[in-house]
């Protein structure tokens, strides 16, 4: 053993994050106590993180097959069929908590590393997306996690020309002391050109290729699976420093390699480097590994087998090559001036071997490491705080609309996200056919008449309140987001934030939220291909509210036939589709009003929002829609004023009338499955006939006319004024000091 | 016409030209790889943006050292059309070909969105096919577009006709409310004393299919490519 190993005690295990039980499995696995290096291997395969083992079991109940599906979850990212001989690859992964403690490069490495998951399997990245939450902006600490982690995801995105189209950005205090970095890749590949993450042949050559590894991001994995306290900012070095530059030359090496026919399988080196890609890739080809760590390309001087394997250094990827073909592989990598060495072989006896400098320093078998990874049905409980929930007294009516309004659009989660997007590099590619703030993400393929449709959406206020509910709503919602651009919704990537899992509480709201998601995504059609969990997203004992995020793909077959949000000519009369509710639980206004979540939540259907689906696809087919925009925070006041303001140089606002509800409660209220649309006058009475067919409430509110917004007699505003209040805001709160 | 467009490492809006010209102007199109010491016959070369070498040090700086660069000099010196776009125009500062350098955009923040220019000349092979005080509307998506001459160099880039685009709105005016970056003098885009070398910081090649809301990117391709 090396002398810069330290002993293995009881409290070196626990500070593996190994229970005394998890640590006698491992002695009975390999009949003898791990070395040093063996415990490491085993921490972090066995973290949460890799191992999934609070929420394997739970996740089971995720469709996941099915309509489009070509990979589900298990490999580095879920393929889809898109026709014409392609598919789409995509996944969404967190960087919760590297990102809380160094947010520049946090949220960048969570960039690089999704990009990667992607570009694995023979896919060209071609979309970003970014689902972000963070505390409230009068928080100068917030500010700070905020603006760094923009400039992280906007420095890695955009060194490596891949566009960031869309996402969402919230704000709440449950964020304050962990942030949500949740970042989504799509690339498109051939459909007989697809790379998968397997080690098969006995004999091939492994080899290493892209940066040299340092001892950044040791344990990385691991500090993921633990909750955070006032000392976690001392793990700064845990965090791995990104280069996109090297990613980019990695990205186009292995696209060119993948191009001839030399490769038998790879996979790239995320959490747990080099340990987890060499276990993943033997496990899934059934086969064994071994390697030799003297040949690992280095950065650092005399690091110890330990510190190799754990490393999560970045842009590094492991490749398995067919024998005699090394070469090939190594002048691809050269050309783009990359490390490329061999630095082992597969072998038949499914073990997993670690040489240093000829001497055996791990020998394990692979499905200890992977298959075998102890599994939790751990304890749920309901919360007691939902016991105690009621509906939210009705606020008094207020007196000012005008400035109730401006109140809603310039408050941080309504306001418009331009000051993000602006930093994003959104048009490189040149297939960004929608622009970011409106609604969905639309690209579209070249050489086609086809674009996707891509939409990130979570809703924490109301998983919440009602966990099951919360998570339906989630996927509710990400799909009426892309029917309002005209694409039908196909699959679905989630991204499960939660807090600890040891927490029957937690763990009951995961439950709940992944039932929830399951239900909605099998009543859509939308299967699940993959996705992250990522627990212990705590601090000092105080959990998020539970933030499952879904991203969701939709095809669009003729991109001529794209719908979008804004306002297209006065006179063009404007309806609302769905049912409104006088319950405001959960609504961005009772927070306004109260500074808490709080109430019962409105109420929801599936079948209504599948109707809602088919209505938009048909009218739109048929030509009879101008425009369409869903309805989420902020109501029907705030869908109004963006479909004024997103093309805001048109001019274009509306008069409206709310017949005799209160008004407050009609602007604001968030009741799901209501989406805004406005049809010409001629078109009129087909929307209304596909309306009803479909079962749908159907109220024609009023009409587009020029220069401001007009409601009864008690509401009117230029579109200036609501643009510097929902284009403002941002910008204002991130001008303080 | 042949194009040929140069791919650094770190290049990536190489694949953007590529398809523009290929796809949907239809002319003919070659990479360069940048390791090459001999280049062949082109008509019209262009530097693409991104972020060649990762930015790293300055923006172009080490770009300029790439074997290819020798040979772009001669091609550029003997007459040549040479389009620098981004990181191209900061490459062709760098190598000197051009006059002045990029700061970083005085807001310190990458912008990426669309702008309005103005073309100052065009009398020049990349704007023959637009009027003296056409406006563009044109995307702009770069962290160091702050361009910066001192005031000797203006002086004669003004007299020579040097300066093509300046920041402006929607209407032509040129102030400072419309300059996204802190140029002086707004400037988007600027040629050399013998007109075959331009550097612009706005993407024309991201705005030349109709789909996009503007093509008004076609109108320095047509300029470019038709005699």
């Amino acid at each position: 053993m090396n002398n810069k190993e330290p002993k293995i005690t009881p409290e070196l295990i626990v500070q593996h994050g190994l229970s005394p039980e998890e640590y006698q499995t491992i002695v009975n696995i390999l009949g003898r106590r791990p070395n040093y290096t063996e415990l490491g291997i085993f921490s972090v395969m066995w973290s949460e993180h890799c191992s999934y083992k609070s929420s394997k079991a739970i996740l089971k109940k995720l469709p996941t097959t099915g309509g489009c599906v070509v990979q589900g979850p298990g490999e580095n990212a879920g393929i889809i069929d898109i026709g014409d001989g392609q598919v789409a690859v995509f996944k969404i992964e967190s960087h919760n908590h590297p990102s809380f403690i160094e947010p520049h490069q946090g949220a960048a490495t969570g960039v690089g590393g999704i990009m990667r998951d992607i570009f694995t399997m023979g896919a060209r990245p071609i979309a970003l997306m970014d689902s972000l939450r963070f505390g409230e902006l009068n928080n100068p600490h917030n500010r700070y996690l905020f603006e760094h982690v923009i400039s992280g995801i906007a420095d890695y995105g955009n060194c490596m020309g891949v566009p960031t189209i869309g996402g969402e950005v919230y704000f709440d205090p449950t964020y304050s002391q962990n942030p949500l970095v949740n970042v989504f890749c799509l690339g498109i590949a051939k459909a007989d050109r697809i790379f998968l993450g397997k080690a098969q042949g006995e004999g091939n050559p492994v080899i290493y290729a892209g940066s040299k590894t340092g001892r950044d991001g040791i344990h990385g994995a691991t500090m993921a699976s633990e909750e955070f306290d006032e000392s976690s900012a001392e793990r700064r070095p845990t965090v791995q420093v990104g280069d996109p530059f090297t990613e980019k030359r990695v990205l186009e090496a292995c696209l060119e390699l993948m191009r001839t026919d030399c490769l038998i399988g790879i996979q790239d080196m995320g959490a747990a480097g080099l340990t987890c890609s060499t276990a993943e890739m033997a496990d899934r080809g059934d086969m064994g590994i071994e390697i030799d760590l003297s040949k690992v390309p280095q950065r650092e001087k005399e690091m110890i087998p330990y510190e190799i394997m754990l490393s999560e250094s970045q842009e590094r990827m492991l490749l398995v090559a067919k024998k005699g073909r090394e070469q090939e592989v190594f002048d691809i990598f050269n050309k783009w001036d990359l490390d490329c060495v061999e630095i082992g072989r597969v072998t038949n006896d499914e073990r997993f071997k670690v040489f240093n400098n000829g001497k055996l320093e791990a020998d394990i078998p692979v499905k200890a490491l992977t298959n075998e990874a102890p599994l939790y049905t751990r304890v749920r409980n309901k919360p007691a705080y939902l016991d105690k929930l009621s509906d939210a007294k009705l606020p008094k009516e207020p007196v000012d609309y005008n400035k109730l309004l401006l109140d809603m659009l310039s408050r941080s989660s309504i306001a418009s996200k331009e000051w993000v997007y602006r930093q994003y590099d959104h048009m490189v590619r040149t297939n960004t056919s929608l622009l970011p703030g409106a609604g969905a993400s639309l690209i579209r393929i070249k050489g086609t008449k086809k674009a996707l449709a891509l939409s990130l959406d979570g809703n924490s206020r109301y998983c919440y309140l009602n966990p099951y509910i919360g998570g339906m709503l989630t996927v509710a919602e990400a799909a009426r987001n892309l029917v309002c651009t005209g694409a039908r919704p196909l699959a679905v990537t989630n991204c499960l934030n939660f807090g600890n899992p040891e927490k029957p509480e937690a763990m009951w709201q995961f439950e709940q939220a992944v039932l929830g998601m399951a239900d909605a995504c099998k009543y859509f059609g939308t299967p699940v291909t993959g996705g992250n969990v990522s627990f212990y997203n705590e601090t000092s004992g105080e959990g998020i509210y539970p933030t499952p995020v879904i991203g969701m793909v939709g095809l669009l077959d003729d991109i001529g036939q794209t719908l979008t949000p804004w306002f297209k000519q006065t006179g063009d009369i404007i309806i609302l589709l769905g049912k409104d509710s006088a319950k405001l639980g959960g609504s961005e206004y009772l927070k306004y009003l109260t500074g808490d979540i709080l109430g019962i939540l409105p109420d929801f259907s599936l079948e209504h929002e599948k109707n809602l689906h088919k209505f938009c696809l048909k009218s739109n087919e048929d030509g009879l829609l101008q425009s369409a925009y869903d309805l989420s925070e902020g109501g029907l006041g705030a869908a109004l004023a963006e479909c004024a303001l997103i093309n805001y140089n048109a001019g274009l606002g509306a008069h409206i009338g709310l017949d005799g509800t209160r008004a407050d409660i009609a602007l604001f209220n968030e009741a799901p499955g209501r989406i805004l649309v406005t049809t010409r006058q001629d078109n009129l009475a087909g929307v209304e006939r596909i309306a009803q067919e479909y079962n749908l409430p159907f109220k024609v509110l009023g009409n587009v006319i020029s220069d401001k917004l007009l409601i009864d007699d008690i509401l009117e505003l230029p579109l200036s004024k609501l643009n510097q209040s929902w284009r403002g805001a941002i910008p204002a709160l991130m001008q303080r000091k | 016409m042949k194009f040929g467009i140069v791919v650094f490492p770190g290049s990536n809006c190489d694949h953007d030209c590529y398809h523009v010209i290929r796809h949907v102007l239809g002319q003919e199109v070659d990479f360069i790889w940048h390791k090459t010491d001999k280049i062949g016959q082109y008509d019209c070369i262009i530097l693409p943006g991104g972020f060649s070498y990762g930015d790293y040090l300055r923006p172009g700086a080490i770009a300029h050292f790439s074997p290819v660069m020798k040979q772009i000099k001669a091609y550029a010196e003997a007459g040549g059309l040479l389009l620098g776009i981004c990181n191209g125009f900061q490459i062709l500062l760098e190598t000197g070909l051009l006059p002045g350098a990029m700061r970083d955009n005085a807001q310190l923040k990458f912008i990426c969105d669309y702008v309005y220019i103005s073309i100052a000349n065009n009398n020049t092979p990349f704007t023959k096919q637009c009027s003296n005080n056409q406006v563009l509307r044109i995307p702009i998506a770069h962290m160091q577009g702050n361009y910066y001459a001192d005031e000797r160099t203006l002086a004669a880039m003004r007299d020579n006709g040097q300066i093509i685009f300046q920041y402006c709105d929607a209407s032509g005016n040129i102030n400072d409310d419309v300059n996204p970056n802190g140029s002086v003098g707004n400037i988007a885009g600027i040629c050399n004393k013998q007109g075959n070398v331009l550097g612009m910081m706005p993407h024309p090649e991201r705005c030349v299919e109709d789909i996009w809301g503007s093509a008004d990117g076609r109108f320095i391709f047509d300029s470019i490519i038709r005699p």
